[in-house]
C-alpha cells in the first residue's frame, strides 16, 4: 500500500452496484481532487464489507468509521468534514442507522480467517494482498517445505472440505499425490448453484489472490502443473476479477514456469459454467470441463485417481482453498484453536430470509444456530415469530425452533440427521408455509435433475405432483407416505448425490412440520396462498 | 495455428473470428457456444454445426450440450432478457407473486417473448444475490427487493427506451 494519511474503503459488490456505487466512487475522486487531497487520501475499491441492506457502505481509516447509505451528494460533505476537518459525519455513520450495540456485536462475534481481507484490501491490486501477508505461505511452502510436509500440515490442521461433504482435505491431497501418473490437475469448484448461497462469489470478488495462492499450494502438494477455476457463468464480476488476478500473478512470477525460482511450474485457467446446478457435483463438473453434458459419472473410480481426462484430480471448494494459505502462514496448531476438535476453523454462512440483517458471516465451526439467527442475523423482524430454518440450501434440512441449539459443524448436524451443506441459512417466520417452501425446493430439484438416471428423473417429477396435490388439498391419506417412499428409493438408488439428497428436505419437513401438511390435506384454507391471491388482485 | 485457420476457413468470416478464439478440440465446445451466444444473444442452428465441425465433435453431442445447459438459447430472444429468480431465498420473500405479476403485465409465460419483441421472460433458480431477494435481472442489470410496483417501474423504463 502506498503511504497515505487516510484510506476510504468502498465496498463494491452486487448490492452496492445496485445502489449506485460507481457514482459514489467518481464523486469521491472528484471531491478529493477539488480539496487538493490527492496523494494524501486514497480511495480503494474493495469487496463486500459484510453489511447488507444499507446501500453503499464505506469505511474511513485510520479511524475505522463506517458510513452507510452514502449517495454522491453526501460525498463532498464527508470529504469536507471528515477528511479535511477530522469530524465524522454522524448523520451517515452506521451506528446511527442501526441500534447502538449491533454493528459492533455483529462484527465482534465473527472470526475472519477466510474473509480476513474482504472489505479491507483492494482485490484488484496484488500489492495490497502481498502487503497483507499474501503469498507468504506460498513462499514458505516452495522454499522450506516438501510436498509431503505441506500435506502433513494440512492433515494436521484438520481442514475439511467446505463444498458440503466435509471430506478431510489433506487426505484427498495425499490420495492424488500417491496416485500414479505424471499429469495431475487441481480444480477449484466455484459453481455455487445452491439457491441461497453466495459465499464463494464474495470470496472471489473480495480476495481472488487468496484463492490463487491456495490453488498453487494445492498444485505443489499433489504434483499438478495445471489448474482450472470453474466459476458459475452468472458471476461476471467474479470471472473478471479472477482473470485480472491471474494475469497479475503471472507478471509477478507467481504463476507460470519456475515459480519463485523453486523449479515448480503451475498455471491457472478460468472456465465459466453454463448454468446447471448438477455441474457443482465434482464428476459432472469434470465432464463439463471436458466439453460435454454435465452428467455425473458412476463412482468409483473417484476423481482422485481418475478425474479430468482420466488423470488424478483434486476438486476443492473455493472456501476450502481459501483456508489453505492461512493454515500454512499461521500453522496447523493455530488453526486448531478455532472451531471444534473434529471440525477446526471457521465457516462462512449466507444468512437469509426473514432476518433483520441478511448477509454474509464468518464464525467458528460449532457456533450454535441460535447465535447465527439471533445475534448475527438480528432475529426475525419485530413482532414476528420464528417458524423454521432451512440449513444447507435446497438439499438441506428444515429445522424447527427447538433445534436452535444445534452446533453448526459437520458432525453435530449429522447427528441430527441434518447437514451443513453449502452454508446457506434460510430463516422463516410464521408467514412462510412449509408445504409451500418444500414445493419450491422440489420444483428446483425437478428442474435441475440431469435426467440421466430414472429414480431421480421420475422421482422428482412425482414428488412435485404430490406436493402440488397437498397444496390444493387434494391429497389423501397415502400421499405423505408415498412421498417418503419415493425419497427413500431415490436415496438408495440414485446415481449421484443430487438425487440422493432430496430425502433430506422432504423427511425433515415431514417430521418437524407434519401437522402443517396434515392441515393442508384436511383442506384448511391456505393462508399464504390466499394472501398471494389478494396481493395479485 | 495454420491448421486451425484452415479448419475455420469454410465458415463465414465473422464466425471464423469467433471460432479461432479457442483451439479446435472437444473441450472448446462450451466456450465456443458461449462466445456465439454472447455475440448473437442466442446460438443460430448453423453455429451449432460450425462448432461441431471445428471441434471435430459429433453434431449430436454438441446439440446435446447446447440443450443441456440452461444458459444456452437456440431461439432468438427479445430485445431485453428478464431473468427472474425463483430460488428458495427469493421464494420465501414472495418471488412467486412477482412471477405472476410479470406474466400478467407482459402477457407471456416463462420462456416466451412478448409479441413486440421487447422482452423475453426467463425463470432462474438463484442469481447469487439472495440478500436482495426477490431479485430479477434485466440484461446485465440487477433489480432487488422487488414489489409489483417496482416491477412496473422497471418495465416502464425499458418501454421508454432504456437500454
Ligand atoms: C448436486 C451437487 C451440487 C454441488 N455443488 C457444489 C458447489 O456448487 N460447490 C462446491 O464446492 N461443491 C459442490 N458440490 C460438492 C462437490 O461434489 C465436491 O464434493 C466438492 O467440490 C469437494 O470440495 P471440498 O472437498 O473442498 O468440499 C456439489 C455436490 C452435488 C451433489
Ligand atoms: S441422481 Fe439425478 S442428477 Fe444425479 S445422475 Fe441421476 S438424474 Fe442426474
Ligand atoms: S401451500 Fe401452504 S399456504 Fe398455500
Ligand atoms: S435465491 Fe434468488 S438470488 Fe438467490
Amino acid at each position: 500500500m502506498r503511504i497515505a494519511r487516510a484510506h476510504v474503503l468502498v465496498g463494491v459488490d452486487e448490492e452496492a452496484r445496485l445502489a449506485g456505487v460507481d457514482r459514489v466512487l467518481s464523486a469521491f475522486r472528484e471531491a478529493i481532487r477539488n480539496a487538493g487531497l490527492e496523494g494524501e487520501v486514497q480511495v480503494v475499491e474493495t469487496g463486500t464489507l459484510g453489511v447488507s441492506g444499507r446501500g453503499v457502505v464505506l469505511v474511513v481509516y485510520p479511524e475505522g468509521v463506517y458510513y452507510a447509505g452514502v449517495t454522491p451528494e453526501d460525498v463532498p460533505v464527508i470529504v469536507e468534514e471528515h477528511l479535511l476537518k477530522g469530524r465524522p459525519v454522524e448523520r451517515l455513520r452506521l451506528p446511527a442507522a442501526v441500534p447502538q450495540t449491533e454493528p459492533r456485536q455483529v462484527l465482534g462475534r465473527q472470526v475472519r480467517v477466510v474473509l480476513r481481507n474482504c472489505g479491507v484490501i483492494d482485490p484488484e491490486e496484488i500489492e495490497e494482498y502481498i502487503a497483507a501477508g499474501g503469498y507468504e505461505a506460498l513462499g514458505k511452502a516452495l522454499t522450506e517445505m516438501s510436498p509431503d510436509e505441506v500435506i502433513e500440515e494440512i492433515k494436521r490442521s484438520g481442514l475439511r472440505g467446505r463444498g458440503g461433504a466435509g471430506f478431510p482435505t489433506g487426505v484427498k491431497w495425499e490420495a492424488v499425490r500417491r496416485a500414479s501418473g505424471q499429469e495431475k490437475y487441481v480444480i477449484c469448484n466455484a459453481d455455487e448453484g445452491e439457491p441461497g448461497t453466495f459465499k464463494d462469489r464474495l470470496i472471489l470478488e473480495g480476495d481472488p489472490h487468496k484463492l490463487i495462492e491456495g490453488m498453487i499450494i494445492a498444485g505443489y502438494a499433489v504434483g499438478a502443473r495445471k489448474g482450472y477455476v470453474y466459476i458459475r457463468g452468472e458471476y461476471q464480476l467474479s470471472i473478471a476479477r479472477m482473470q485480472k488476478a491471474i494475469s497479475q500473478a503471472r507478471e509477478y512470477g507467481l504463476l507460470g514456469d519456475d515459480i519463485l525460482g523453486s523449479g515448480f511450474s503451475f498455471d491457472l485457467e478460468v472456465r465459466p459454467g453454463a448454468g446447471a446446478y448438477v455441474c457443482g457435483e465434482e464428476t459432472s463438473l469434470i465432464e463439463s470441463l471436458e466439453g460435454k453434458r454435465g452428467w455425473p459419472r458412476i463412482r468409483p473410480p473417484y476423481p482422485v485417481t481418475c478425474g479430468l481426462w482420466g488423470k488424478p484430480t483434486v476438486v476443492n471448494n473455493v472456501e476450502t482453498l481459501a483456508n489453505v494459505p492461512e493454515i500454512l502462514r499461521q500453522g496447523a496448531d493455530w488453526y486448531r484453536t478455532l472451531g471444534t476438535p473434529t471440525c477446526p476453523g471457521t465457516k462462512v454462512y449466507t444468512l437469509l430470509g426473514h432476518v433483520r440483517y441478511p448477509g454474509l458471516v464468518e464464525v467458528e465451526m460449532g457456533t450454535p444456530l441460535r447465535t447465527l439467527v439471533y445475534e448475527l442475523g438480528g432475529g426475525v423482524p419485530e413482532g414476528r415469530t420464528l417458524k423454521a430454518v432451512l440449513v444447507g440450501g435446497a438439499a438441506g434440512a428444515f429445522l424447527s425452533p427447538q433445534d436452535l441449539d444445534v452446533r453448526m459443524d459437520f458432525d453435530s448436524l449429522r447427528e441430527m440427521a441434518a447437514a451443513l451443506g453449502s452454508g446457506a441459512v434460510l430463516v422463516m417466520d410464521e408467514s412462510a408455509c412449509i408445504v409451500d417452501m418444500l414445493a419450491s425446493v422440489l420444483r428446483f430439484f425437478r428442474h435441475e435433475s440431469c435426467g440421466q438416471c430414472t429414480p431421480c428423473r421420475a422421482g422428482t417429477d412425482a414428488l412435485v405432483r404430490l406436493i402440488e396435490a397437498v397444496r390444493r388439498g387434494e391429497g389423501d391419506g397415502r400421499t405423505l407416505g408415498l412421498m417418503t417412499e419415493i425419497v427413500e428409493t431415490m436415496r438408495l438408488a440414485s446415481l449421484c448425490p443430487l438425487g440422493q439428497s432430496v430425502a433430506l428436505p422432504v423427511t425433515t419437513a415431514l417430521t418437524h412440520f407434519r401437522d402443517e401438511f396434515e392441515a393442508h390435506l384436511a383442506g384448511e384454507p391456505c393462508p399464504r396462498c390466499h394472501k398471494l391471491e389478494r396481493a395479485l388482485r | 495455428m495454420a491448421k486451425r485457420a484452415l479448419k475455420a476457413k469454410k465458415e463465414k468470416p465473422q464466425w471464423k473470428q469467433i471460432l479461432q478464439k479457442h483451439p479446435p478440440v472437444p473441450e472448446s465446445v462450451i466456450p465456443l457456444l458461449q462466445a456465439f451466444q454472447e455475440r448473437y444473444g442466442y446460438i443460430p442452428p448453423e453455429a451449432v454445426r460450425a462448432v461441431a465441425r471445428y471441434t471435430r465433435t459429433p453434431l449430436s453431442q454438441v446439440y446435446g450440450v447446447a440443450t443441456f445447459y440452461a444458459q444456452f438459447r437456440l431461439r432468438p430472444r427479445g430485445k431485453h432478457l428478464i431473468r427472474l429468480c425463483q430460488g428458495t431465498a427469493c421464494h420465501v420473500l414472495g418471488a412467486d407473486a412477482i412471477l405472476n405479476h410479470l406474466k400478467e403485465r407482459l402477457g407471456v409465460e416463462e420462456g416466451e417473448t412478448t409479441p413486440d419483441g421487447l422482452f423475453t421472460l426467463e425463470v432462474v433458480r438463484c442469481l447469487g444475490c439472495c440478500s436482495l431477494a426477490p431479485v430479477m435481472m434485466v440484461d446485465e442489470e440487477t433489480y432487488g427487493r422487488l414489489t409489483p410496483r417496482a416491477v412496473d417501474k422497471v418495465l416502464a423504463e425499458y418501454r421508454k427506451g432504456k437500454t
